[in-house]
């Protein structure tokens, strides 16, 4: 479904992404794992194309994305869930909802509003609040309902677990199976080790934003080696 | 009583069209960041597009239907300029956008003159709307009241439209962060387009629905566009209600004004804004700015370097032509030289609070006019010597500097730019207005310097000494710590107060020794002339020196100076064509989008592009 192929990727001059190559595949769950600085934010816009890749593709679909405005990745069918979440804050929940609302797409899972605040029930006793009273497990909640808004068929979470009181933390797990089960592919990126096997299917591991490993949450058992030099745990 | 209440309603009257114009100048910038200077001149093509349609279409269907018609016509015209010239420099430094919009400023202020002429005109009655009716004995013109029964509901439609459609949910979450909505499937693009345009029609819907009150005519869009500042200033960047109390505001008080201080209508309005900002830093209704993390857009600053070899060759080779200029050319070149050295240390001193410092000041003409008229005044009222009078210029004009800094300096951005430019327009009204101290607009003239420095050629010296002096002394205060510590403000205050820099007090001397150095360039000039008028004091002066800098450069040090020697001559060369504030426009805007980092960027970059070939094609 998505492709990464080669890609380069900098902030200004400083060299972020190395060569990166990994694919998602339409139905799983993919944890893409590593410690703070790995480039696991920066892989996640590049494919967004937040941040443009100097070399490579990003294939999504059979379509090259690289140089693509985002709203056009978005419109494709990749919603994108932000790290520092950056809801509208001035926003009611019901308006930062209709901001990522697009027409439904026929190969993903439809969501309206009701079946948003079914999954989320604190968004819908907060419909009428401001983004800026909500407390940081709520804001989350409402970033990945608001990216859904928009029918998604490929749903990048950037680091969903961060910052969130632990309760909140195994809803968000349950929730993103949930997500699954419905029929989306979701990429996530994380560092807690504990929650990525918990919903993914499969590890990408990154450091100095160079892959190091691609494979099963098992064969990555196998291999606690790989685990200690690469993740914090 | 009743007298009371006639003002009253004319100023409510004259509110409706100053709230239009504000409500499109504050829409625009809140989604788009943009503060448009063009603004006015949508206003000024409204008025004359109104009268034309109001020609064509008869009765009063026709009258109220040409309004609308306008307004939709103004908005096309935003929707254009919009995709011509902003649309391409939305990734270029915020203050980049805001000399294109001065660029469009004076291709429309050309294009009027070509189609409609130089002359006034009077804006047709409103059929069926001819006389007055009397309130309590005083007559109030029927299309006052009209207009005053009409503003509410504008007021409500645009709330309505803010407040409760899906373009106005994604209005609101654009300004907050804008980059996001793109990541939610929005075009930006359309929707930059969709708010320009609207903002457009507004302005034009202003113009045209004063017609009645007044008229069309080509200094419009200046006029008012200094009252819509200050009228989004006080009620708060982005704040509709807020626009249309201050617009309520300022109309009643210019009525009572014009009544009772007659010579104090131009300054009554920029001490209200001054105090209002005091004691509420961000207007009525705004509120703080917050420097989002991800409203900044563009590369990130990079480093002032001294120059090599190679570029101290080059000025060093510069200034052994200026000292040798003198053999080579005649007196006209040297006036234009002196005329350059003057406006190239003004620009200089604005380039190092605005690059250095990140103080974008609106009203840095206050500071060099200043500087001239204190000279100029001790001359013409005590016969002060040219040399002492000469020292007071840069003295007084960083004294006035120290004063208005205290006020501005807390502020920050577009509420600093403004409160900048109004404090140069209370400096300029003074000027202009208290005649018996400055006799206003016929200037202060004999101001010439003493015998020894008469001749072309010495003042020539005398000029080019203290000008390229004051340039190479900002210069070195950007490389001593203190240039550090303002460099360091400037990129995060946040975390240069955590490593023990006081901000404030860094730039609040910056400020005033940019002051001082723009009032030293006014002591220059003022001698140089012979005279001073209060046109030295005006926004224009201020835009020029801004345009300079960012035409130069604004990440480069030599770029005020370049941008002050290209500006001198092209100018210099234009203004002897007929249309030349058309083609100024056009070059204005053409250098904007093919050189985005200015002049001197432009060829550094290329400089090293060419330099580093080999490493940047690895």
């Amino acid at each position: 479904m998505l492709s990464v192929e080669r890609i380069h990727s900098y902030y200004g001059k400083a060299h972020i992404l190395n060569d990166l190559s990994f694919e998602v595949r339409r139905g799983e769950v993919v944890a893409l794992l590593g410690r703070n600085g790995a480039g696991k934010s920066t892989t996640m816009k590049s494919v967004m194309q937040l941040v443009r890749p100097k070399q490579g593709h990003v294939v999504f679909q059979g379509e090259n994305l690289v140089g693509a405005p985002a709203f056009r990745v978005a419109k494709d069918g990749i919603g994108y869930v932000p790290e520092d979440r950056r809801i509208f804050t001035d926003l009611t929940v019901l308006e930062n909802l209709e901001v990522g609302r697009q027409p439904r797409r026929h190969d993903a899972p439809h969501w309206t509003i009701e079946q948003l605040f079914e999954i989320f029930p604190n968004l819908e006793e907060r419909r009428a609040n401001r983004g800026k009273h909500m407390s940081g497990g709520e804001q989350q909640m409402l970033t990945i309902a608001r990216t859904l808004m928009g029918n998604p068929s490929l749903l990048l979470l950037d680091e969903p677990s961060e910052g969130i009181a632990p309760v909140i933390v195994e809803q968000m797990a349950a929730t993103i199976l949930k997500l699954k089960a419905e029929g989306l592919t979701v990429m996530i990126s994380e560092q807690n080790l504990h929650f990525a096997r918990a919903v993914a299917d499969r590890a990408i591991i990154i450091e100095g934003g160079e892959k190091k490993f691609d494979g099963s949450f098992k064969e990555l058992e196998a291999h606690p080696e790989i685990r200690d030099a690469y993740l914090s745990v | 009583m009743a007298f009371f209440l006639a003002q009253f309603l004319t100023g409510l009257a004259n509110a409706a069209a100053l709230f239009l114009v504000a409500s499109g100048l504050s829409l625009i910038f809140g989604v788009t960041r943009i503060v448009n200077f063009a603004h006015g001149s949508f206003y000024m093509l409204g008025a004359f597009i109104g009268i034309y349609l109001m020609e064509i279409l008869p009765g009063a269907v026709g009258f109220w239907g040409a309004i609308l018609l306008t307004g939709i016509a103004v908005g096309l015209i935003g929707a254009i300029v919009e995709m011509v010239v902003l649309r391409p420099i939305y990734r270029a430094p915020e203050l980049f956008q805001l000399v294109a919009t001065f660029g469009v400023i004076l291709v429309i202020q050309d294009l009027a003159l070509m189609i409609w002429g130089a002359e006034d005109r009077l804006g047709p009655r409103a059929p069926g709307l001819r006389g007055v009716w009397r309130i309590f004995g005083e007559p109030v013109p029927k299309y006052d009241i009209i207009l005053i029964a009409i503003t509410p509901f504008i007021l409500f439609a645009l709330w309505y439209l803010i407040t409760k459609t899906r373009l106005g949910v994604l209005v609101r979450a654009a300004t907050q962060d804008r980059e996001m909505v793109g990541a939610l499937g929005v075009n930006q693009a359309w929707l930059f387009t969709g708010v320009f345009a609207l903002g457009s029609a507004l302005a034009g819907w202003g113009g045209a629905l004063q017609l009645p009150k007044g008229g069309a005519d080509l200094l419009m869009d200046f006029n008012i566009i200094g009252a819509v500042f200050v009228v989004v200033v006080i009620g708060g960047m982005g704040s509709l209600p807020g626009a249309f109390i201050a617009s309520v505001l300022i109309s009643v008080l210019n009525v009572f004004g014009v009544t009772y201080l007659p010579q104090s209508t131009l300054v009554l309005m920029f001490v209200v804004m001054a105090v209002v900002l005091i004691i509420r830093p961000y207007g009525l209704l705004g509120r703080e700015e917050v420097a989002g993390e991800h409203g900044q857009v563009g590369a990130p600053e990079t480093p002032i370097r001294p120059y090599g070899p190679v570029g101290q060759a080059l000025v060093a080779a510069l200034l052994l032509g200026l000292a040798l200029l003198p053999l080579f050319v005649d007196q006209f070149m040297l006036i234009l030289t002196i005329d350059m050295v003057i406006f190239a240390l003004f620009a200089a001193s604005l380039h190092f609070i605005l690059g250095s410092g990140g103080l974008v000041s609106f009203g840095h003409a206050a500071f060099f006019g200043g500087g001239a008229y204190a000279a100029a005044l001790l001359v013409f009222h005590t016969d002060t010597p040219m040399e002492l009078a000469f020292l007071f210029a840069p003295l007084a004009a960083g004294l006035l500097a120290l004063g208005i800094g205290w006020f501005c300096i807390r502020l920050t951005g577009v509420y600093f730019a403004m409160l900048t430019l109004a404090f140069s327009q209370l400096v300029w009204s003074l000027a202009f207005q208290w005649r018996a101290v400055t006799r206003g607009d016929d200037g202060l003239v004999n101001i010439w310097p003493s015998d020894w420095l008469s001749g072309t050629e010495t003042y020539y010296y005398f000029a080019l000494i203290l000008g390229v002096g004051g340039i190479l002394f900002l210069r070195h205060v950007i490389h001593s710590p203190f240039g550090y510590a303002l460099r360091a403000g400037r990129d995060s205050a946040r975390q240069a107060e955590a490593t023990g820099i006081d901000v404030k007090r860094v730039q609040f001397a910056a400020f005033a020794l940019a002051g001082a150095m723009a009032g030293l360039a006014g002591g220059i000039f003022v001698f140089a002339k012979g005279s001073v008028f209060p046109t030295e004091l005006e926004i224009a002066k201020s835009f020029d020196a801004l345009i300079v800098v960012f035409l130069g450069g604004v990440k480069t040090l030599a770029g005020g100076v370049v941008g002050a020697g290209f500006m001198t001559v092209v100018e210099d060369w234009l203004t002897r064509l007929e249309y030349w504030r058309l083609l100024l426009g056009l070059v204005i805007i053409a250098v904007v989008i093919v050189m985005p980092e200015g002049i001197v960027g432009t060829l550094r970059t290329l400089w090293r592009r060419i330099r580093h070939t080999d490493e940047e094609t690895v």
